[in-house]
């Protein structure tokens, strides 16, 4: 049961095989054996994911059931959920007891599938290794002593580790497909528009984009379906017709064009990645893809533009947490000033405080139109790579991230080295173009690679049809760790 | 040496939506605290602004009624300070690309007689959102925040340093203020803040083309302590420079019960606000199409309907000026003067008069007053036919305010018995008793003294009770006395 995929669980709720309730109980005892170890969950609410349970099952003997109904479904510590604790991975949101529900967490509402709880994250997502959250480091089920990637972290290792069939992530630079390829599973950031920011906490506007994270295609398809749609509360949300992510899942690949960026295959990229990579792009001219090579010249311009845009807007974003209306006010101050100062410095972690300087500094008169200006003008050059490169190719692909997963404490103290993990998936979200990862076999230590999938803007199912028809052929993303045997 | 005050204004006027500028919370005034703060209002983690497109279109209204330009697109920004009324640590406003740019507005300066126009051209008018609001009284020690006022549209109109007196200053303010109730896109109601202005205020040596050092006096919500306080100022800055000093660039508040500026912050305190365009609200296409559809629904403008006035009914630029300065005042004269055109000037007096006096007197609005301009048009009718004279109307004006007789004039005129008497023969035999009767002031005014002419005149008027028509009385008299 907790190795099924959502499209099974789907048909024994429907065929009755199986009650929402009693799958929820699974899942939640499955919780509770394990996140000691993982640490992937920051909040587990039994009682009301119970309740949402029973309402599904509710909605299933009505006849109103539909693919996600009465499943558990873990949600990302970021997106606001009426009458949980919302954290962000933050102590400045320790206390905050979200009022009302982000659209996403909406939209899962509607279709009565049950919140299994929420899942750790770096802070306000600023990492790579979810080592900055307030609530410790997540582990990776592949090994419990290196990291799941990050933003997403707890979303992966949650899926990874079977306690939750799929799980909602966000990816600003990388968030859901890093952790994703750490993890070896599936995760896909949308075209930035698709999926409604409301109530899902910002870290840089522009760039924020939630999205599925799974055990396969098929499953992100399901999620996708639910997940996407047009939402008046977020002006940057885009109205378009539905659409049902699965269609082209069964699409043979004959004649798909795929470009491999030269520069995505340089020095940088370790020995063991680029081989699997290189192996999974052989699979798929087995499948009759072909290959031609593009050019993404500013790929080098995405970590130093990225750095000066995401603080930027962060550095404003996170503005709001001041102590004065809800979350962490410092005990003591002598007045206004030492009580901001004082409920920031003790609210939020280094790294997020690293980047609101970098932000502030960048936005400041006299740096402004050397950094910020600068780095808007770089933006619109690398999205027109992509463009250009479209032009060549009907997807591009290449390794996920340069590494597989890290020790933890490896490179949390180095910064540079940590943003340079985002290196290969910053542009998709630079460009506001879809990306994926899927599992693509392991490197050394038998730690997962990812296969990153980049597509054109909505050319989601394709990339979709493309990942199912590589795990057809593939049993990468069914693995699962040593540890794990026996489910 | 000689002065010239420069001035510049900047205003905010409140815009008269239903709800905030980005978000569906009312925007009704006087509520309970933070009855009408909604999660964005509060900022709540997550919660994201949508613009409401009821104050762009207020912001176009404004932007076409004083000739401007309609940027499109317009960029909403983000200006970061932290207040603890300032829920997202920054406004969201405009700052590169504002919804108007440029225009300019004419005003006129000075009473009936001295009086000359002018032009002022605005530099632009932004849309943006108000703070909240943080009551520092009632909470022992600690500061209480309502933020119903937090996301309140507002439409800052920034104008060039085209004012050269307190009084242009003040022209200009009640030229917008009249403007924007014209065009329905504000209140106008100072007591409750919807309309309130900054003043940059620097001096120059008569001549100069340099501007001086300006300070700026925030929040002026009334006509009078904008003039007070651009008086006071220009002062202050005067009394510096010609003592050898120099002026520091400032911001100023204004303090009434004492009539004086003091300093806020000084330059060097000044914030780096950080302004970028906000990322979570895309640029703003206005459509040529909307632009035009909203100067179709534009009424007459006031300076239209001030030169309509002056070319149609021969009225001074002052009197137009004043009849037009707020369109419920424009629609009473105009109903009036439809009932009686060939006496505009008669209804014109009246009303900036009688009408004008009486309302401000009572605190009431032009929409409140008691008598109706049909009302009024039938008293001056009876002015112009000679029935009674100006001055009995005044009396009977009064009856009418009372709702006498329901403000019929004539029903008050009857029932007063205040009908003028213009029937000659009983006026000749009125005026041949009284010369009988005064044989001293007869013999003066043959000697060529005035005065008795005068006196003779008052006692007709009076033995009339004032009802004989006194032109008629002194064309009588002087025939009598010549002969």
């Amino acid at each position: 049961m907790l190795n099924s995929s959502l499209q099974q669980l789907s048909a024994l709720i429907a065929a009755k095989k199986i009650s929402s309730v009693e799958l929820t109980n699974e899942f939640l005892s499955r919780v509770k054996a394990q996140n000691p170890v993982y640490n992937a969950f920051i909040t587990v609410n039994e009682e009301m994911s119970l309740a949402q349970a029973h309402a599904a099952d509710a909605m299933i003997a009505s006849g109103q059931g539909q693919p996600l109904t009465g499943i558990p479904i873990a949600q990302k510590d970021i997106f606001c959920t009426k009458g949980w604790l919302t954290t962000c991975g933050s102590k400045m949101l320790s206390n905050f007891i979200s009022p009302y529900d982000a659209g996403v967490i909406e939209r899962f509402n509607t279709v009565g599938a049950v919140n299994i709880g929420k899942t750790n994250m770096d802070e306000f997502a600023m990492g790579s290794s979810n080592e900055t959250s307030f609530y410790g480091p997540v582990r990776n089920p592949w090994d419990i002593t290196t990291v799941p990637g990050g933003s997403s972290g707890g979303s992966a290792c949650a899926v990874a580790a079977r306690m939750a069939p799929a799980a909602t992530g966000t990816d600003t630079g990388g968030s859901i497909r890093q952790p994703a390829a750490l993890c070896g599973i599936s995760g896909i950031k949308p075209t930035y528009g698709l999926v409604s920011r409301y109530g899902m906490i910002a870290f840089a506007s522009s760039l924020d984009q939630g999205g599925p994270m799974a055990k396969s295609a098929e499953d992100l398809a399901l999620m996708m379906n639910v997940m996407v749609g047009f939402d008046t509360r977020d002006s940057t949300s885009l109205q378009r017709a539905s659409e049902d992510y699965s269609r082209d899942l069964a699409r043979p690949l004959q004649g798909l064009r795929i470009g491999l960026p030269r520069e995505y295959f340089v020095e940088g990229l370790s020995s063991d990645v680029a081989s699997a990579v290189e192996s999974a792009i052989a699979e798929y001219r087995k499948l009759g893809a072909e290959t031609v090579e593009v050019s993404l010249h500013n790929t080098k311009l995405s970590i130093p533009v990225y750095y000066v845009l995401a603080p930027a807007e962060a550095s404003s974003n996170l503005s709001r947490f001041d102590g004065v209306r809800y979350g962490h006010r410092a005990p003591e101050y002598t007045d206004l000033n030492d009580m901001y100062q004082k409920s920031r410095a003790q609210g939020f972690g280094a790294e997020v405080k690293r980047r609101i300087l970098i932000g502030t500094y960048v936005l400041s008169h006299g740096y402004y139109d050397a950094y910020y200006i600068q780095a808007q003008k770089l933006r619109r050059l690398i999205a027109q790579d992509f463009s250009e490169a479209f032009k060549h190719c009907d997807i591009i692909m290449g390794p996920t991230t340069p590494t597989t997963s890290f020790p933890l404490g490896e490179k949390s103290g180095d910064p540079v080295q940590m943003y340079l993990s985002d290196t290969y998936t910053i542009a998709t979200n630079l460009a506001g173009l879809p990306g994926m990862s899927i599992p693509a076999g392991f490197g050394s230590n038998n730690r997962p690679v990812g296969l990153h999938i980049i597509g054109n803007y909505f050319a989601e199912a394709q990339m979709l049809n493309a990942a199912h028809q590589y795990q057809q052929v593939t049993d990468w993303h069914i693995r699962i760790p040593d540890t794990l045997n026996g489910l | 040496m000689q002065w010239e005050t420069v001035i510049g204004l900047e205003v905010h006027t409140q815009l008269s939506t239903q709800s905030k500028i980005f978000s569906g919370a009312p925007t009704t005034f006087g509520a309970a605290p933070n009855a009408q703060a909604c999660a964005v209002d509060i900022a709540l983690p997550g919660a994201l602004p949508v613009l409401n497109h009821g104050a762009v279109e207020r912001a176009i209204r404004f932007g076409l009624s004083v000739g401007a330009k309609i940027n499109s697109p317009s960029i909403f920004a983000r200006k970061n300070y932290f207040y603890p009324d300032l829920p997202k640590g920054y406004q969201i406003s405009q700052y590169e690309l504002p919804v108007v740019a440029g225009g300019s507005v004419k005003i006129q300066v000075g009473g009936a007689g001295n009086e000359y126009e002018k032009t002022i051209r605005l530099t632009r008018a932004h849309l943006e959102e108000d703070a909240g609001k943080s009551l520092h009284e009632d909470f022992q020690g600690m500061t209480g925040i309502d933020l119903n006022r937090a996301g309140t549209p507002l439409l800052e109109i920034v104008s060039e340093p085209d004012m050269r007196s307190s009084d242009e200053a003040v022209a200009f303010a009640k030229t917008l203020h009249s403007l924007v109730r014209w065009i329905d896109i504000c209140d106008g109601n100072m007591q409750e803040g919807s309309f309130r202005c900054d003043a940059n205020v620097s001096v120059r040596l008569l001549g100069s083309d340099r501007l001086g050092t300006r300070c700026e006096i925030k929040n002026l919500n009334s006509f009078r302590f904008l003039e007070k306080a651009i008086n006071y100022e220009a002062r202050r800055q005067i009394e510096i420079l010609e003592d050898g000093g120099t002026i520091r660039q400032e911001t100023r508040l204004y303090d009434s019960d004492k009539n004086e500026t003091r300093t806020m912050r000084s330059k060097e305190d000044a914030q780096d606000y950080r302004y970028f365009p906000d990322p979570d609200l895309l640029p703003l296409a206005i459509s040529e199409d909307w632009v035009n559809h909203i100067r179709t629904m534009l009424p007459q403008l006031p300076e239209a309907r001030r030169s309509n006035y002056i070319t149609e009914y021969g009225l001074s630029s002052y009197d137009a000026g004043v009849l037009t300065s707020s369109k419920e005042m424009a629609s009473y004269f105009e109903s009036t003067v439809e009932l009686l055109p060939i006496q505009a000037k008669l209804c014109a007096n009246w009303i900036m008069s009688e009408v004008n006096g009486r309302l401000h007197k009572e605190s009431l609005d032009i929409a409140q007053c008691p008598v109706t301009p049909a009302q009024l048009s039938l008293l001056l009718l009876r002015i112009s036919d000679g029935t009674i004279s100006g001055k009995t109307a005044k009396d009977v004006f009064d009856a009418m305010w009372r709702v006498e007789c329901n403000g019929d004039a004539d029903l008050i005129i009857e029932s007063k018995g205040l009908k003028q008497i213009s029937d000659m023969s009983e006026i000749e035999k009125l005026i041949d008793d009284i010369l009988a009767a005064n044989p001293q002031q007869v013999s003066d005014y043959h000697n060529g003294k005035e005065k008795a002419f005068n006196s003779l005149v008052g006692q007709v008027m009076k033995a009339t009770k004032g009802k004989a028509n006194p032109s008629q009385v002194n064309d009588l008299l002087k025939k009598k006395l010549a002969g």
